[in-house]
């Protein structure tokens, strides 16, 4: 361990940097971005922190192994230009990476420095690279000059879905000169990025740029394209693709099963999402698709899609926003920073509580929620303390619109229109863990739709695994 | 993509109209029972509309509208030659169609009937008999009769005013002729919500196979939101990838129209700033 042992005990004292944000109270009423930001001095101080490990752990809690310690030093030398190369050497979404990746258990909760102070906030500062440099030109970015032209005559490559698993693929292929087609279902590009994650969170600008930067790369994107529907696997595959790459995620949203489930004003939380990010309901009525928030607002789940349903409320009007959660604060999936930020923003956190049943008016619609008081129990298969039902203990709350996320489940589409293509029992695709290839020769998968609802950066290491040994066989 | 109207119709003028639209590759695809979603323009809804018929060798699919509110209402403004921003399908299962030892009945009521005649012609190219029995509030309403003809031994008609065929309503005919033939096959109804229950209603002591179409409210059509979700033999099934097309005996209609009004304030308010604010930009806005 000696080689991580802090050089320098000072550095090691110099609290982390805090990001500057928009004040609770004032961001409840609108829909920007509530991190503002480092400034370029504040990204100075806090990449000084860095003792630059010759061992970084912090790289290996990275899933797709960002040389931190890398780029890191280029921010500190002042050369932004190189600190963007080196964080898009192996990621190709950096400044949605640095906005929603779980840090605080990925590369944060392994840096040295965390172990007796804080860590070096490695997110922000990719975040701050990331953003800095967006609007230069991609190609140029990651191949130096013009290499884009090298473009691999006859190679071709399709992707299913243009979530994050996707753009990785294509990104990454792309790069080395073969031509990607991505076909994505809904008209917006960027999966979850741009129908869930919600725009206060990721801006939904950030997301277009990084994949304008794909299509200046020669990515070609088609939207309203179902997989499955529009076009099969087959189907590409018989049109010469060389291989083809599933990235659809995991979109069915499972339900609760309590009655009164399909009352007017209970939602999935992927309907609410979908509506108000890619319908832009907030925005309603000059955008069409309407979505309407309730007084009393019930969320059950307690992961970022709960957090973002719950905010998402709140801006919508609602006068309470409750947070219906089986077990206690410290199981909470969420990111622990979108956590303190919904309970700034006055959400309400039930804990120990879970719904038995909603009750309707006579017209269908939902008017309160009854729920039973939870005790935890022993630890169970995923390792956190299980919730036990307290007899008889109930309570009914009013309530007039409920967000059901409790989680997402595989969407069938892809697996019912390929013939030979090997699921597994709860319809995920199986894949070599090696190569990313599914039991179909040369057709590979990864992400959501392999691994179940996971994180944008899991599903990015998965696109690159696929792409590296695409290319691997393609170009050698 | 975008989609080119090849071809405008209006069969009912300012409230129903076909469309032609340019789409090889949904065209190639699409099967009795499968739906499109459209998004007219930019900052527009999506919605889902059934593909009425589809022609493969010219590439093109066609649709039939209600207009109802704000999208449909855009959509009734555009013209031959203009474009909509987005189609994409074809969507749902396709209707399961076999060889049946009876004639089949399909049924149709308003702008159903532009649904059904997709399905009733795929049950013609399957081999089946087809009766089709349509209805509208008025003879002007009608739709598709002669269309339909030109597949359907027998197309019987009725209005709710008796301006034209039968005076009553489809599942009257319906009774009777599920009384005057046991050998029916299978009975297909696409219509209004309380048509449909009704039907299914009528089918019941009979014992034949019902399948209705629902239109549930949907966003992604999918199987992404479970907006569209709907009791089925007390499961919950979404109509866009386990439908739209279930057993009429097992859906449960009430909880259906129930949740089609979750929106209609808004889609007033919608409806009522596009009236105000139309003129015609065409591109939206
Ligand atoms: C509300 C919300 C908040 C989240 N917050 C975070 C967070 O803070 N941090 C984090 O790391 N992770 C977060 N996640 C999880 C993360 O977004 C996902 O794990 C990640 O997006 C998965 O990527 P993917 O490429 O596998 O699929 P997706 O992002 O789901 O993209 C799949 C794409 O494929 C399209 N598609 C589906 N079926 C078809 C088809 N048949 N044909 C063509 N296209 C199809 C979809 O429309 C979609 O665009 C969140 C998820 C949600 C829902
Ligand atoms: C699978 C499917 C196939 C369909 N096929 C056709 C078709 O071929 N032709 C056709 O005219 N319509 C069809 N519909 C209904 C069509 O989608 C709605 O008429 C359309 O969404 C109305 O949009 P709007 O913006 O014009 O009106 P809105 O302002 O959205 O709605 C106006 C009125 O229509 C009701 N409404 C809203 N959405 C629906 C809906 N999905 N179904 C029924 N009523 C609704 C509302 O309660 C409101 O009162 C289909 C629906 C589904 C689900
Ligand atoms: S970020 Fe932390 S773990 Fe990584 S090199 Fe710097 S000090 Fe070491
Ligand atoms: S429309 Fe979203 S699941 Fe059916």
């Amino acid at each position: 361990m000696s080689a991580n042992a802090p050089a320098d005990n000072k550095k090691v004292k110099t609290p982390r940097t805090p990001m500057p944000e928009q004040p609770a109270a004032e961001r409840v009423k609108n829909f920007q971005e509530v991190t503002l930001g480092y400034t370029p001095e504040m990204a100075a101080i806090e990449a000084s922190r860095c003792i630059q490990c010759k061992k970084p752990l912090c790289r290996k809690g990275c899933p797709v192994e960002i040389d931190i310690p890398g780029f890191i030093k280029q921010i500190v030398a002042g050369d932004l230009h190189e600190a963007y190369r080196v964080l898009r050497e192996t990621n190709s979404l950096p400044a949605v990476c640095g906005r929603v990746c779980p840090q605080e258990t990925q590369c944060e909760g392994s840096c040295i420095l965390g172990k007796k102070g804080e860590p070096v906030a490695i997110g922000r500062l990719e975040r701050f690279v990331a953003d800095t440099y967006m609007a230069s030109d991609a190609c140029e970015q990651l191949t130096g000059d013009h290499a884009c032209s090298l473009e691999r005559e006859g190679l071709k490559v399709a992707c299913i879905g243009a979530g994050p698993s996707s753009l990785t693929v294509a990104g990454y292929l792309s790069a080395q000169g073969i031509k990607v087609h991505v076909y994505e279902a809904l008209h917006e590009l960027g999966g979850v990025l741009v129908y869930g994650i919600p725009e206060f969170r990721l801006p939904k600008a950030i997301v277009r740029k990084e994949i304008d930067a794909m299509r200046a790369q020669g990515v070609e994107f088609h939207t309203n394209w179902v997989g499955g529907k529009t076009i099969t696997v087959q189907d590409l595959l018989d049109q010469g693709f060389n291989a083809v790459f599933i990235g659809v995620g995991a979109g069915l949203p499972k339900f609760l099963r309590v009655p009164g489930e399909n009352l007017i004003g209970v939602f999935s939380a992927n309907e609410y999402l979908t509506r108000v990010n890619l319908g832009r309901a907030y925005n309603f009525p000059e955008h069409d698709t309407p979505a309407y928030t309730g007084k009393n607002v019930a969320v059950f789940g307690a992961g970022n899609v709960a957090m973002d349903a719950a905010r998402t409320a709140k801006r919508l009007g609602a006068e309470r926003v409750m947070i219906v959660y089986r077990r206690t604060e410290k199981e909470m999936p969420a990111r622990l920073e979108e956590l303190h930020h919904a309970k700034d923003e006055g959400i309400e956190l039930m804990c120990l509580n879970a719904p038995v049943e909603l009750v309707g008016d006579e017209k269908g619609w939902l008017k309160s929620l009854t729920v039973q008081k939870m005790m935890l129990g022993e630890p169970d298969e995923s390792g956190r303390c299980s919730p036990i039902a307290c007899d008889g203990e109930f309570c009914e709350i009013p309530c007039d619109m409920a967000i059901i996320a409790v989680g997402t489940g595989s969407n069938p589409l892809i697996g019912q229109s390929t013939p030979g293509l090997e699921l597994n029992k709860w319809g995920y695709i199986v894949i070599n863990e090696e190569t990313g290839e599914t039991s179909i020769p040369n057709v590979f998968a990864g992400g959501d739709i392999v691994t179940g609802a996971a994180t944008v950066i899991s599903a990015m290491g998965a696109g690159r695994r696929a792409a590296k040994e695409i290319a691997r066989r393609l170009i050698g | 993509m975008p989609s080119r109207i090849l071809k405008k119709r209006s069969l009912i003028p300012g409230q129903t109209s076909e469309l032609t639209l340019e789409a090889p590759h949904i065209a190639a695809k699409a099967k009795p029972g499968n739906f499109v979603i459209l998004r007219v323009c930019e900052g527009g809804e999506r919605i889902p509309l059934t593909i009425a018929d589809t022609d493969k060798e010219a590439g093109t699919i066609t649709i039939v509208y209600l207009v109802l509110g704000k999208t449909t209402a855009h959509l009734e403004t555009l013209k031959e030659g203009e474009e909509i921003l987005d189609l994409c399908g074809p969507l749902g299962k396709d209707t399961d169609i076999h060889k049946l030892s009876g004639p089949v009945i399909c049924v149709g009521g308003g702008t159903g009937i532009a649904a059904m005649h997709h399905i009733a012609k795929g049950h013609h190219m399957a081999g089946n008999h087809v009766i089709a029995i349509i209805g509208a509030r008025t003879k002007d309403l009608l739709l598709f009769e002669d269309e339909l003809k030109r597949f359907c031994p027998e197309v019987l008609v009725s209005t709710d005013d008796g301006s034209y065929g039968h005076k009553g309503l489809v599942t009257e005919i319906l009774e009777a002729r599920l009384k005057a033939d046991p050998t029916i096959g299978e009975v297909v109804a696409v219509g209004p919500v309380p048509m449909m229950a009704a039907v299914a209603r009528t089918t019941k002591p009979f014992g034949v196979h019902t399948t209705v179409s629902l239109n549930s409210i949907m966003v992604d059509g999918i199987g992404m939101c479970g907006a569209c979700r709907v009791s089925v033999g007390g499961k919950t099934k979404f109509a866009c990838v386990d439908g739209p097309e279930f057993d009429g005996q097992l859906v449960d209609f009430k909880e259906l129209s129930s949740r089609l009004s979750a929106f209609k304030v808004m889609e007033q308010i919608s409806y009522e700033e596009f009236k105000k604010s139309h003129v015609c930009k065409c591109s939206c806005r």
